[in-house]
């Protein structure tokens, strides 16, 4: 699995929570996925195509969610609604594009494809594409999430 | 720069919109609407007196870049500083932008301080 191509989706996923944010998140030990069950509550899942085809997860717990999306809109939230919803579809939105400007300086071009949103307690997470699939979860002051890379090959 | 101009803010995504409203709230910006897509946003400035446009890139029936290119064709509407907040940061993109007279391209994500140092370039006396 090509480090190169997935660490730009962990850098960018750092810096638009702590941007839009405020948000500071610390990685923990990645894995290697085997399964398709969420680590979490509400999911944006964004496809890239290219020199390889991938599926990108970013899985946030509730508390941490409502945390970054109450920063964003200058509000306090209590719990995932479809604003919530609507807003980890943008954040998902933002991740691909700044992944994707970081892969072009290195040479590597990638379309993204358009972010969905799946929620609930132990949704399930279905790549695009067939093939290893790591897992690197974060923690932050407000509760974890988990960026999930599948590559195909 | 006058904290007072009203600001039109372009974004299909209703969400969206409320962040960058809460963005330029914490500049100090009071008087801000809003439109959906690049139509929308076409009728409001025939309206209203709105002073600066704030526009995603990917939306529906119009696109960002193609309300650019119509404001920017309008002799009532091309003096209108208008700025490109969009996750889209290729150079493609931001080519195209600027050969249709972007006054700014603000790839997100983006803070308060970025935001307002490029309208602070903008609106430079």
């Amino acid at each position: 699995m090509d480090v190169k191509i997935i660490n730009p989706f962990i850098n960018a996923t750092l810096n638009v929570l702590e941007t839009m944010a405020f948000v500071k998140s610390e990685a923990e030990k990645p894995y290697l996925k085997t399964n398709n069950h969420s680590k979490g509550d509400v999911s944006g899942v964004v496809g890239f195509t290219g020199e390889t085809n991938g599926t990108v997860f970013i899985t946030f717990d509730e508390a941490c969610i409502v945390k970054v999306v109450s920063n964003m809109f200058g509000e306090e939230l209590n719990e995932i609604n479809d604003d919530i919803k609507d807003a980890v579809g943008e954040l998902t939105n933002m991740i691909s594009g700044q992944a994707r400007k970081e892969l072009e300086e290195i040479g590597k071009v990638f379309q993204g494809g358009i972010p969905s949103v799946v929620s609930g307690k132990n949704h399930e997470l279905m790549p695009m594409t067939k093939g290893p699939r790591i897992a690197i979860p974060f923690k932050t002051d407000f509760g974890n999430f988990t960026i999930e890379v599948a590559l195909e090959g | 720069m006058n904290l007072d101009m009203k600001v039109l803010i372009v974004d299909d995504f209703a969400t969206m919109r409320k962040i960058v409203r809460n963005v330029l709230k914490q500049i100090g910006f009071t008087n801000m609407t809003e439109a959906d897509n690049g139509k929308n946003a076409l009728k409001i400035l025939k309206k209203e007196n709105i002073d600066l446009i704030l526009c995603d890139w990917n939306m529906p029936e119009m696109p960002g870049i193609d309300l650019l290119k119509a404001i920017k064709s309008d002799d009532d509407l091309k003096n209108i500083p208008f700025v490109m907040v969009t996750a889209e940061a290729q150079k493609d993109n931001i080519i195209e932008a600027v050969k249709a007279g972007v006054n700014s391209y603000i790839v997100k994500p983006f803070s308060a301080e970025t935001v307002n140092e490029k309208l602070n370039i903008i609106f430079k006396d």
